[in-house]
C-alpha cells in the first residue's frame, strides 16, 4: 500500500515496501495470488508461458473489472448487489439491439454506457434521498432489473452481436512476440486499473474513502455526501457495463452471463483487504483479490478436485485469508485499539491528507475530518455495516 | 450498568412497537390493495384456501427471517441459511426413514448440528473477525460442497405422523404457521427479558461502547448465528414434512438468505444493527407472502413477478426509512452512520405512510 | 514477536474452525447414509432396469397418427378414461415448475398456441397456470391451492422434481379430478396419463454411442452439466458414463450452471491440460460457447454433441464440425392439452405416454434450420408447433404469456 501511495519513492524503497506489503496483512491478497499461481505453473508447467497466462488475464479481466466497480461501493461504505443482474442486461442488450448489423456497434455501445450510468444513478439515489440501505436497494435493482430483461427478451436473446463488436472481449493484437496474442480485455483492464488508481489517488477518491470511514465527519467537512455516494454506484454500473461488453465476446450471449457477479465481486474485494463498511482498502488490492479467486477455480480445476468438492474448497479458503488479515491486523492493535482513531498507525495513506498533495479546497475538507468534535467510530477491522 | 440496561430495554420497546407499528400499517395496506385486485379477478382474498396460501407461504420464510432478526440486530449477517435448510431437511428424512420412533432423535440431532454450525459461524466471525457477509459466504460454500458430494437428489423418507406438521391446519390455519409464530414469540421474549438478549441490542449498536459498558461482546453475536442457524434448522423441518423427503436443494430454491434479509429490513431492523423487532420481521415475510399470493392468483407473468418483488422491497423499505428512520438520534454515542435530518422530526401520521404504500 | 504468536495462534484457530465445520455434519449424516448406500458417483442415478426399458425404446417405432410426434406413443398400455367424460368447456389447472430455461420458454408458448385451439374448439375454457420458479414448496402450495380455491376440472402438472411432489400429486388425484403428468414423473400411479419423451438413459445412450463410434478407445471427452441432483440430467449422464467407461473413454465431468463464460473457462483449462477429443453436453445451452474456446485455443473442433436448440445447430453447420443434436423432444408440451381433450371425450389414452424422442443427425440439420429459419437462438427446433396459429410469429417474438 504504501509502495504505491507515497509519493514518488525510489526503486530501492519501492522494492523493499512491495517486501513488506506482501508480508503485511494488507499484502496478504498478493501472497495469495502468487501461491495460486506458483501453484497451479507446478501442476501444470505450460500455464507460465507467456500466452497461456496471457489468456488467464483476459478470462479475469471482466471480474476483475467488476471487482475494482464494487471496491468503490465498499469503500464508501455500501454494498452493490445488482451488478451481477447490470452485466446480464448489458450482453443481453448487445445482443439484441447490435444484431448482425455491426454499424450499430458504437451506437448501441455508446446506449449501454448510458443505461448503466442511469441504474447506477437510480441506485445511488434510493440509498442517499430515499435513505434504503445499499443491501436492499441493490437487491431490489438486481431483482427487477433481472426480470425485465428476461420478460424483454422470453428468456432467451435472440443471438449474439456482431462479431466485430464481440471482438472487444474474443479478439486482440495478434502476432505479438512472446505473449502471441494481446487481448483487448487485457487493455480495457489495464485502462480500468489505471483510471481506477488516478481516480482513487484524486480528492473526490479520497473523499470516498473519508465518507466510507466516517459519514459524519465528512458532512461536518462539508462534503456533498449524496453526490459521492451516488456517483460510487455510477462507477460500479458503468463497470459491470465494461465487463458486460467483454463478456458478450468472451462468453456471448445468455441470461445466465453475470449471475452471481456480485457476490464474487464482493468476495474479490474483501479477499483484497477492503473492509466491508467502507474506509478502508486498496484498489489494486481489490483487483488482484479478483484474480486471487479465478486463479484458486483454475487451480482447482488443474488438480482435478472433483466438481462437487471446489465450493467447500473455496469457501475454507475465502475464510482463512480473510481471518488471516483480519486476525493479524487486530493482534497488531490490540490495546490500542480503544484510544486510537481508526486511521492505522501504518503510514496509511486515505485518511491523512496532510501528506497528500490534494488540492486546497479539499485539503481543507478532508482535514478537518481528523480534529472534528465527533469522535471517529470505533470499529473492529471486519466489521459490517450495511448502509446509510 | 443494570439501571442502563433497564433503560434501554424499556426505550427500545418503545421503539420496536414503532417500528412494529408502521410495519403494520404497510401490510394492511398491501391486504387492502392485494383484495381488490384479487377480487377483481373474480377470486376472494379471504377464503379459506387463499388465506392457507399465504400462511403457508409464510411459515418457512418466517422460520428463516426470526432468526436473520437476531443475527442482523447485532450488525451480522447469515448468508448460509439457504444451505441449513437444505442440510436439515436432508438429515431429517434420512434419519426418519420412514419410520415415527424416528422423529425425536432425528429432530434432535438435525438441532444438534444445526447449532454447530451456528456456533461455528459465531466464533468465526467473533474470534476471527471475519465479518458476517464473508464468513457464512464461506460456511454456506462448505456445506453446499458436503451436499453436493453426499447427496444425488432427494433422500430419505419422512414418516406419514411428521408430513401431518406440513399438511394439517386448524381451520384455515397451518400448524406450521402457529409453531412459527410460537417461535416468534419465544424470540421476542428472549430480545426483551433475558439478558443476552438486551446485549445483542448493545453490541449491534455499538460494539466499542458495548465493551465498555462491560459487555462480553462475543456472547450475543454467537448465540445469535446459533439462534438463527437453529431458526433455519426448523425451517428446514418443515420442508422435509411438507416434501415428504429431503432436499439438497430445497434451501437455495426458496432464495431464503437474501429474501429474509430483506424481510427482516422491510421489517424494520436496521441492517447495521442495534434496532429493530421479530414483530416487524413477521410483518415483513407477511407483506411478501401477500404480494406473491396475489401475483399467483393474477397469474402474473413469473418474470414480472421478480420486477415486482424487487420494486416493493425497494420502496416498503424507502417508505419505512422516510417515516421513522431519521428522528431517531443513533442510540450508542455516534456509532450509527446516517446523520440526523432536523426538519423530518414530525411523525408522519399513518395515512400518509399508508398512501405512499399504496402508490409503490 | 509477539505478533507473529499471535498471527500463529489466529491460523491454527482458523484451521480448526474449519475442520470443525466440516466434522460436526459428518457423524449425523453418517449414519443415514448406510441404507442410502455408497456414495459413489453416478451409482444411485443408475438403474439397469430403466435403462433397458429406455434402450429398448429407442428402436421402437411409435404408434399414432404420421407426422404428429406430439400424439404418437411407444409400448403404450392404454387406459379408460370415460368416467371423466362429459360435455362442454371444462377448466383445465396447471401447477407449473417453472419457466426457467429456455427449454421450458419455448415448450411454454407451444402450450399457450395450443390451448387457443381448443379454447376456439370449445374443449377448454380457461388454463389457470401458477408458476413455482423452480421451488418444491411453492409448487406443493400451487397445487393445494388449485385443489382448495381452482374449481378444476383437470390438473396438469409439470413437477419440479420427483420425489418431492408425490404427496401433493396424491392430493390432487384425491379430488376425483383427472390428474395429467408430463416432463418428470412421479412416484404414485395415481395421474390419469404421465406424458414424457423416452428419457434421459436414452439421451446418454444416443450421445455416446456416437461418441464412441466416431472416437478412437482411449479419446478424452469432456463433460458439460448444467446443475447435480436434479433427475432427468442425472440420468443422461448416467447412462453416458457407464458407457464411455465401458468403452475405455475418458470423461471429465463439471458443473457449468449453463453459464456460457463457465464453460469456456473450464474448456480453455482443459485444452490447457492437453488434447480435449470430444464435449458431451446434457443439456445444449451454452454450446456455442464450447466451440468457441476451441477456435480461441487454436485447435481442431471436438467430436461433439450438443441438443437441438438452434443456437448449437447454427454453429454446428457454420464450423461444420462432426456433431449430433439429441433432442429432448420439446412437443410433449402440447400433448398434456390434447390429452385433456381425449379425456373429456371419454377416449382411451396411454397410461405411461412415452412420445417418441429421436436425436437430429448430421443429414437431418439443414432441412431443421430452414424450417426454423428467424427463430431466436433460445428456440428448439423440433418444438412442434408448426400447425398451431400464430406461427412462426409468436415463436419469433417469444413473448412469454
Amino acid at each position: 500500500m504504501s509502495a504505491a501511495t507515497t509519493g514518488q519513492p525510489t526503486a530501492g524503497q519501492r522494492l523493499a515496501g512491495f517486501g513488506r506489503m506482501l508480508v503485511s496483512p494488507r499484502g496478504a491478497v498478493f501472497l495469495l495470488l502468487i501461491v495460486l499461481l506458483v501453484a497451479i505453473a507446478l501442476l501444470n508447467p505450460s500455464f507460465a508461458e507467456p500466452s497461456q497466462f496471457i489468456r488467464f488475464v483476459q478470462r479475469v479481466a471482466p471480474v476483475a473489472i467488476v471487482a475494482i466497480g464494487q471496491y468503490f461501493v465498499i469503500v464508501g461504505g455500501e454494498f452493490d448487489l445488482s451488478m451481477g443482474s447490470v452485466v446480464t442486461a448489458q450482453v443481453v442488450i448487445a445482443g439484441n439491439l447490435i444484431g448482425q448489423d455491426e454499424a450499430k456497434s458504437l451506437p448501441v455501445l455508446a446506449f449501454m454506457l448510458v443505461f448503466g450510468a442511469f441504474i447506477g444513478l437510480i441506485n445511488g439515489l434510493i440509498v442517499t434521498l430515499l435513505k434504503v440501505p445499499s443491501f436492499i436497494a441493490t437487491l431490489g435493482m438486481m431483482l427487477a432489473l433481472l426480470g425485465a430483461t428476461l420478460y424483454w427478451t422470453g428468456g432467451a436473446a435472440t443471438g449474439n452481436p456482431a462479431d466485430g463488436f464481440r471482438e472487444i472481449g474474443r479478439g486482440g493484437i495478434r502476432g505479438l512476440p512472446v505473449i502471441e496474442i494481446l487481448p483487448w480485455s487485457v487493455v480495457v483492464l489495464a485502462v480500468v486499473l489505471l483510471v481506477a488508481i488516478w481516480f482513487a489517488r484524486r480528492p473526490f477518491g479520497r473523499t470516498i474513502i473519508a465518507l466510507g470511514d466516517n459519514p459524519t465527519t465528512a458532512r461536518y467537512s462539508g462534503t456533498r455526501n449524496w453526490w459521492v455516494k451516488t456517483s460510487t454506484f455510477i462507477i460500479s454500473s458503468l463497470s459491470a457495463t465494461v465487463a458486460g461488453v467483454l463478456l458478450v465476446g468472451y462468453a456471448g450471449v445468455h441470461p445466465s452471463v453475470g449471475r452471481g457477479y456480485e457476490f464474487t465481486a464482493i468476495t474479490a474485494v474483501v479477499l483484497g483487504g477492503v473492509v466491508l463498511g467502507g474506509g478502508r482498502g486498496w484498489v489494486v488490492a481489490a483487483a488482484a483479490g479478483a484474480f486471487a479467486l479465478e486463479a484458486l477455480f483454475t487451480l482447482l480445476n488443474f488438480a482435478g478436485v472433483p466438481s462437487t468438492y471446489r465450493d467447500a474448497v473455496q469457501g475454507a479458503i475465502i475464510i482463512i485469508a480473510v481471518a488471516y488479515a483480519a486476525t493479524t491486523v487486530r493482534a497488531r492493535r490490540k490495546g490500542r485499539a480503544l484510544e486510537a482513531p481508526t486511521i492505522p498507525p501504518t503510514p496509511s495513506p486515505e485518511p491523512a491528507p496532510q501528506t497528500s498533495p490534494a488540492p486546497a479546497e479539499e485539503q481543507d475538507a478532508a482535514a478537518s475530518a481528523r480534529p472534528a468534535p465527533i469522535p471517529s467510530t470505533q470499529r473492529a477491522d471486519n466489521e459490517t455495516k450495511g448502509g446509510s | 450498568m443494570s439501571a442502563a440496561t433497564a433503560t434501554s430495554a424499556r426505550r427500545g420497546r418503545r421503539r420496536r412497537l414503532d417500528a412494529s407499528l408502521i410495519v403494520g400499517i404497510a401490510l394492511v395496506g398491501v391486504i387492502i390493495i392485494g383484495a381488490i385486485l384479487v377480487a377483481s379477478v373474480g377470486r376472494n382474498f379471504f377464503s379459506a384456501g387463499n388465506i392457507r396460501d399465504i400462511l403457508t407461504g409464510m411459515s418457512v420464510l418466517g422460520f428463516v427471517a426470526i432468526g436473520q432478526t437476531l443475527v442482523i440486530l447485532c450488525a451480522s449477517l447469515d448468508l448460509s441459511v439457504p444451505y441449513v435448510v437444505s442440510l436439515s431437511s436432508l438429515i431429517a428424512a434420512d434419519m426418519m426413514a420412514g419410520d415415527p420412533a424416528n422423529i425425536p432423535v432425528a429432530v434432535l440431532a438435525v438441532l444438534v448440528v444445526a447449532a454447530l454450525i451456528g456456533l461455528a459461524n459465531g466464533l468465526i466471525v467473533t474470534k476471527l473477525k471475519v465479518n458476517g457477509f464473508i464468513a457464512t459466504l464461506g460456511t454456506g460454500l462448505i456445506i453446499k460442497g458436503y451436499l453436493d458430494t453426499n447427496y444425488k437428489g432427494t433422500s430419505g423418507e419422512v414418516p406419514w405422523e411428521f408430513q401431518l406438521i406440513g399438511a394439517t391446519g386448524i381451520g384455515p390455519v397451518p400448524v406450521s404457521t402457529l409453531i412459527m409464530l410460537a417461535v416468534a414469540l419465544a424470540g421476542a421474549f428472549f430480545l426483551a427479558r433475558t439478558r443476552t438478549g438486551n446485549h445483542m441490542f448493545a453490541v449491534g449498536g455499538d460494539e466499542q461502547v458495548a465493551r465498555l459498558s462491560g459487555i462480553r461482546t462475543a456472547r450475543p453475536v454467537i448465540v445469535a448465528h446459533m439462534l438463527c442457524s437453529i431458526t433455519a434448522a426448523f425451517a428446514g423441518l418443515l420442508l422435509a414434512s411438507r416434501l415428504g423427503v429431503g432436499s439438497p436443494t430445497v434451501g437455495t430454491q426458496g432464495g431464503y438468505d437474501l429474501l429474509s434479509i430483506a424481510a427482516v429490513v422491510l421489517g424494520g431492523t436496521l441492517l447495521m444493527g442495534g434496532r429493530g423487532s421479530i414483530w416487524g420481521t413477521i410483518g415483513g415475510v407477511a407483506i411478501f407472502a401477500v404480494v406473491d399470493n396475489v401475483m399467483s392468483v393474477m397469474q402474473v407473468n413469473p418474470f414480472l413477478k421478480d420486477v415486482v418483488r424487487g420494486i416493493v422491497i425497494v420502496a416498503a423499505v424507502a417508505v419505512y426509512t422516510s417515516r421513522s428512520l431519521d428522528r431517531r438520534r443513533p442510540r450508542f454515542g455516534s456509532g450509527a452512520a446516517e446523520p440526523e435530518r432536523p426538519g423530518d422530526q414530525d411523525a408522519a401520521p399513518p395515512a400518509v405512510a399508508h398512501e405512499k404504500e399504496a402508490s409503490a | 514477536m509477539r505478533r507473529r504468536y499471535a498471527v500463529a495462534s489466529a491460523m491454527v484457530g482458523a484451521l480448526a474452525l474449519i475442520a470443525l465445520a466440516g466434522c460436526t455434519t459428518d457423524p449425523n449424516v453418517a449414519a443415514p447414509s448406510d441404507d442410502a448406500g455408497t456414495t459413489e458417483e453416478a451409482v444411485e442415478w443408475f438403474d439397469q432396469e430403466l435403462y433397458d426399458k429406455q434402450y429398448a425404446e429407442r428402436s421402437v417405432v411409435p404408434e399414432g397418427p404420421e407426422g404428429q410426434p406430439w400424439l404418437q406413443y411407444i409400448n403404450a398400455e392404454m387406459t379408460d378414461t370415460s368416467a371423466y367424460a362429459g360435455t362442454g368447456a371444462k377448466k383445465a389447472c396447471f401447477a407449473n415448475a417453472s419457466i426457467s430455461n429456455p427449454w421450458r420458454q419455448t415448450g411454454w408458448i407451444t402450450m399457450n398456441q395450443q390451448l387457443q385451439v381448443l379454447q376456439e374448439a370449445g374443449v377448454i375454457s380457461e388454463m389457470e397456470t401458477r408458476d413455482a420458479q423452480d421451488s418444491d414448496d411453492t409448487q406443493i402450495a400451487d397445487i393445494d391451492y388449485f385443489i382448495n380455491e381452482g374449481n378444476c376440472d383437470i390438473f396438469i402438472i409439470s413437477p419440479n422434481s420427483t420425489a418431492a411432489m408425490t404427496p401433493a400429486v396424491e392430493r390432487a388425484c384425491d379430488t376425483g379430478k383427472p390428474v395429467v403428468v408430463f416432463d418428470r414423473g412421479v412416484q404414485t400411479d395415481c395421474p390419469v396419463t404421465f406424458i414424457h419423451p423416452i428419457g434421459g438413459f436414452a439421451w446418454g445412450i444416443d450421445t455416446a454411442e456416437f461418441l464412441i463410434e466416431e472416437l478412437e478407445p482411449g479419446s478424452k471427452v469432456v463433460a458439460l452439466r448444467i446443475l447435480p441432483g436434479v433427475d432427468v440430467l442425472e440420468q443422461r449422464w448416467a447412462a453416458a458414463e457407464k458407457l464411455f467407461s465401458e468403452n475405455d473413454i475418458e470423461a471429465v465431468d463439471y458443473f457449468t450452471g449453463a453459464d456460457p463464460a463457465e464453460i469456456k473457462k473450464i474448456i480453455s483449462d482443459e485444452l490447457a491440460k492437453g488434447d480435449v477429443d470430444g464435449v458431451w453436453m446434457d443439456a445444449g445451452d451454452g454450446a456455442v460457447a464450447a466451440i468457441e474456446a476451441f477456435e480461441d485455443a487454436g485447435v481442431d473442433y471436438p467430436v461433439m454433441t450438443g441438443e437441438d436448440e438452434m443456437s448449437f445447430l447454427r454453429k454446428w453447420k457454420e464450423t461444420g464440425l462432426t456433431g449430433l443434436a439429441p433432442v429432448y423432444s420439446n412437443f410433449q408440451w402440447r400433448t398434456p392439452l390434447l390429452a385433456a381433450q381425449k379425456i373429456f371425450a371419454g377416449e382411451e389414452i396411454p397410461k405411461e405416454w412415452v412420445l417418441p424422442q429421436s436425436p437430429i443427425t448430421a443429414e437431418e440439420v439443414d432441412q431443421y434450420l430452414e424450417a426454423n429459419d428467424g427463430m431466436p437462438d433460445g428456440h428448439y427446433a423440433k418444438f412442434g408447433g408448426e400447425d398451431l396459429p400464430g406461427y412462426p410469429q409468436v415463436w419469433q417474438d417469444r413473448v412469454i404469456p
